[in-house]
């Protein structure tokens, strides 16, 4: 019991980092060797693939080769900009409501679960034991026409609004955008929480009561000492939440309808069912290049560098 | 007033509830209609108790055998993932060399790609060299992923280790072969095992990488993604809803095991 | 000093009031319910081993704990509703609880932030002079040395100028030398700023230093309250005699009192103990526990018995063990009514004959004798190997 009233130990002073090194001048690299050599092939390599498949002309048939046929990516885009667009709003989407709903979770187990907190920490990861295709489905008959749900959204005019802002259609919930996104939202849902859970529980309780000793109430010690210090779980959820949902074709495909397509479905179709390979590649690319981007901006701006 | 008082100082824990309700619900849907006898090939609208799936999980053609295959899978996956990655993990941390840089980013690309990128592009070079699509490529593709992931869960452990204790080790007659064994891998171990752990359920609950890569080869994901085309079988709920069960069970038992320990040391 | 100007008058008084106060978690009673008031302006410390309750009775001035029971007031003002960001109580936490996210300039305008106030650059700028941390203002709390952050920490709750200062083990984190220097430091502060503070530690020659005013706590309750000197020559229970120094105890039995001395019978000998010094029920026949600290006895040789002069009390003994450690040496003495005897003898005219095994007789100025109820546990209090922190 004296842990009441006592705090806990002062840290021991960190070990030294990086001891110089032992003997062996090659054994990293026969270490990395295995490993990097599968990455190369296998990650590396087939993007250099795709790059150069996504310039090539030609027919399934005939075979392609490599024309520098920029072309491809001009009428990609072109023709499939609905798409991207859609991905990018349905993970945004996704993503902001991954975060209020994941937050309030992370900040429950980390503060506030006393003796629960093992218990709740497996009942957020559990579901990851079962095949989430099965559980995505059962969104299906969640959300299903005149069941519950929905009819307790239409009871409440709910549907209404939804449907004003063009989420649903009619007093359908099911082939709408919202269904994908809700789908999307519960997929990742775990990706948010984890990374946040972790970086709440580093935080020292004592900050807490540092900040309501020096006249902070509830609400401005979460604004000025909890949030900010949270800020890696934050900046690694969004981006464990945004990355995937912005390639996915499931949600989209088990839950929403053809006007509900995203980047991944067209992807999809175009190298498994039309495999039109060059349109794919280049769709594949631009994804990539995308994403790129958005993460290397992000990571800076947020100024969280380390987050291997 | 009373009310809404003692509603703002619960309203973090009952956000969070239901946040958890949220996560939880798909999986008591699936397991409430591993019960059902539905009527015609889709099982998504309760129509009666009948526990008949439950007594015939395998009634299904292609099921079971899917559903070994991807444990096998997934088995040959962590071990691959996790022998290449706990040595870049323990090279990473412990040595110096020359690209670290160049390293770290290659570890942290495919963790940082949607899915679908890395398996549109595995499936260019696969068609390239004119692989035979199937266990093999679905293998490769699975290590290829899992790879980071069991690279970044080690790492985190080896760096929080005090490399000192090596040292004490060595101090005490330890040659490095009997210091990596008896000291170093039994402090990694717990590190390991959660990359291992985090191996084997991305690779068995992968679909888009298998789907791009699989040819005709049929994973358990597979199964359900086509019979989500064709017709949904009350065993994939069975086999859903056993899974939940074993693994949080599995969960329990390794925590119970653990407290005792704890308190037996303590 | 201004910490010895008089507030008692009641009324307008800043005084710290603990009425009644107590806490309980579940079947654990952490806090005894106990009344204490701290002076406005004093230097008051909170003394006791780890889980003894001083942390938790701190917290509860605070605002941190909420009290099972019992009030808190400062000055007039009941604040034991009142939520920590209420309260005009600022607080020293163990190991400083600094903002990692702000800098030191930041983490001490915290507060005043907080309160609205817009323009404090110039009062956080003077609160840095005052912890001598002006040139470190943009730096992170990680960046600083112990001793440092220990400074902001002081620094930030000091510039809010509240009616008390907690500090929790404010100093354990520090080693021993820096701790010194920040005792030194603290009290000049608390002098130059005259704010009432309340400091909890386990380290008794802390506590004795800084504060004017000791309350010895001991599995939540205040076993004694006073001033240092108080506390040292006349402790009422062995606890406090072992928590604060050293003391040696004798079991004796009551012969007879007179002229304000009790006269004490233990094997054989008599010893006398002034009956103001006596806190043990004394019937004839009773039994007392004599106290006597070591540094108030003197050795002779068994030789030299005869020059010893009259009035003394005195035991024989034999040197069982010795150590030199400079200023005194620390003797061990195995005597019939007590073992274990420990006598500091400061290093003026050392005798060569006081080695080990040597026959000598202890005695000592019967002022100096304390008297305790023998119905209690004579080893209370003495710091055991485990419980040696720091």
């Amino acid at each position: 019991m004296a842990t009441l009233t006592e705090a806990p130990p002062v840290a021991p002073p960190a070990p030294e980092r990086k001891p110089p090194r032992r003997r062996g001048r090659w054994t990293p690299y026969l270490l990395l060797l295995p490993g990097l050599l599968w990455l190369l092939v296998f990650f590396a390599l087939p993007v250099i693939y795709q790059a150069s498949t996504s310039v090539q002309t030609g027919s399934l048939e005939q075979g392609y080769e490599v024309t520098w046929h920029f072309a491809t990516y001009w009428e990609a885009l072109s023709e499939y900009w609905p798409q991207f667009v859609r991905s990018v709003l349905y993970a945004a989407s996704a993503t902001v409501l991954c975060l209020l709903l994941g937050y309030p979770l992370a900040y429950l187990i980390a503060f506030r679960a006393g003796r629960w907190r093992n218990l709740i920490m497996i009942l957020v990861i559990a579901p990851f034991f079962t095949s989430f295709l099965i559980r995505t489905l059962a969104w299906k008959t969640i959300l299903a026409d005149g069941g519950p749900v929905v009819d307790a959204l239409n009871a409440l005019h709910v549907l209404d609004v939804t449907a004003w802002l063009g989420w649903t259609a009619g007093d359908r919930v099911l082939a709408t955008p919202l269904a994908v996104v809700c789908g999307l939202t519960y997929n990742f849902l775990p990706f948010m929480i984890l990374p946040l859970y972790t970086s709440l529980e580093r935080i020292d309780p004592r900050l807490h009561e540092a900040a309501g000793d020096l006249y902070a109430r509830p609400s401005t010690t979460f604004r000025r000492v909890t949030f900010p210090l949270s800020m890696p779980g934050v900046v690694s959820g969004t981006l464990l939440t945004f990355i995937p949902a912005s390639g996915d074709y499931i949600n989209s495909d088990l839950l929403g309808s053809t006007d509900t397509r995203m980047v991944g479905n067209v992807i999809q179709s175009q190298f498994l069912r039309i495999l039109d390979y060059p349109t794919a590649a280049a769709l594949s690319f631009i994804l990539m290049a995308a994403i790129l981007v958005v993460v290397t901006l992000y990571i800076r701006k947020s100024g969280t560098e380390d987050l291997v | 007033m009373a009310f809404v008082n003692w509603l703002k100082r619960r309203l973090v824990v009952i956000a969070g509830l239901l946040t958890l309700a949220y996560l939880l619900l798909p999986n008591v849907v699936v397991t409430v209609f591993s019960f059902n006898n539905p009527k015609g090939r889709f099982n998504y609208t309760w129509q009666e108790f009948s526990t008949e799936a439950w007594q015939d999980p395998c009634g299904v053609s292609g099921l079971c055998a899917s559903l070994s295959l991807s444990l096998q899978i997934a088995l040959w996956a962590t071990i691959g993932a996790t022998l290449l990655g706990t040595m870049i993990a323990f090279a990473l941390v412990r040595y110096r060399f020359r690209a670290r840089g160049a390293v770290n980013s290659l570890i942290f690309l495919p963790m940082a790609m949607p899915e679908v990128v890395m398996a549109a592009s595995l499936l260019t070079l696969f068609l390239n060299m004119g692989a035979q699509l199937g266990f093999w490529t679905i293998l490769i593709a699975h290590i290829m992923f899992c790879l980071s992931f069991v690279v970044v869960a080690v790492k985190a452990r080896v760096m929080s280790m005090d490399p000192r204790l090596e040292q004490a080790a060595q101090d005490l007659y330890a040659g490095p072969l009997q210091t990596f064994l008896r000291v170093t891998l039994p402090i990694a171990a717990p590190g390991i095992a959660a990359g291992a752990l985090l191996a084997f359920a991305l690779s068995f609950d992968d679909f888009i990488i298998t789907n791009f890569n699989a040819g005709s080869t049929v994973t358990f994901p597979m199964f359900v993604w086509g019979s989500a085309q064709r017709g949904t079988p009350v065993q994939i709920n069975v086999i859903g809803t056993g899974m939940f069960v074993v693994a949080v069970l599995l969960v329990l038992v390794s925590m119970l095991i653990g407290n005792r320990r704890n308190r037996q040391k303590a | 000093m201004k910490t010895t100007k008089d507030t008692n008058a009641p009324g307008d008084s800043g005084d710290v009031r603990l009425t009644g106060i107590g806490k309980t978690y579940g079947s654990f009673t952490a806090v005894h319910p106990l009344d204490l008031t701290v002076p406005e302006g004093s230097f008051f410390a909170l003394l006791g081993a780890s889980g003894c309750g001083k942390t938790t009775t701190l917290r509860m001035i605070a605002g941190l704990e909420e009290p099972s029971v019992g009030t808190v007031h400062l000055g007039d003002q009941d604040v034991t509703a009142l939520p920590p960001y209420k309260r005009p109580v600022n607080t020293v936490f163990q190991s400083y609880a600094l903002f990692p996210h702000l800098d030191i300039f930041e983490n001490v305008a915290f507060g005043l932030r907080r309160r609205g106030i817009k323009s404090v650059k110039k009062q956080v700028d003077e609160m840095l002079e005052l912890v001598q941390l002006g040139e470190q203002a943009r730096k992170k709390p990680h960046q600083l040395s112990g001793g440092q952050q220990q400074r902001v920490a002081v620094a930030r709750a000091l510039i809010n100028h509240p009616k008390v200062l907690l500090l929790d083990e404010p100093l354990g984190a520090l080693d021993l030398k820096l701790r010194r220097q920040m005792q030194l430091e603290l009290k000049r502060i608390q002098t130059e700023v005259g704010i009432t503070f309340v400091h909890v530690t386990h380290d008794q020659e802390e506590a004795m230093t800084m504060a004017d005013t000791v309350a010895v706590m001991n599995a939540g309750r205040v076993e004694q309250l006073g001033s240092p000197a108080d506390l040292y020559e006349n402790p009422r229970t062995t606890f406090v005699a072992n928590f604060l120094g050293t003391s040696n105890f004798i079991e004796a039995e009551v012969d007879s009192a007179s002229g304000g001395e009790l006269v004490l019978e233990a094997g054989g000998g008599k010893l006398i103990l002034p009956e103001a010094r006596n806190s043990a029920p004394t019937t004839a026949g009773g039994k007392v526990l004599v106290g006597v600290r070591p540094e108030k006895i003197s050795l002779t040789h068994a030789d030299d018995a005869g020059e010893i002069p009259g009035g003394r009390n005195r035991i024989t003994g034999r040197i069982a063990d010795s150590s030199f450690i400079g200023v005194s040496t620390q003797f061990v003495v195995d005597s019939p009514v007590c073992t274990d005897f420990e006598v500091y003898v400061q290093n003026i005219d050392r005798d060569a004959r006081l080695v080990p095994g040597a026959e000598v007789v202890l005695h000592w100025n019967p002022a100096h004798t304390f008297g305790l109820d023998a119905a209690q546990d004579i080893d209370a209090g003495v710091e055991t190997v485990e419980e040696e922190v720091a």
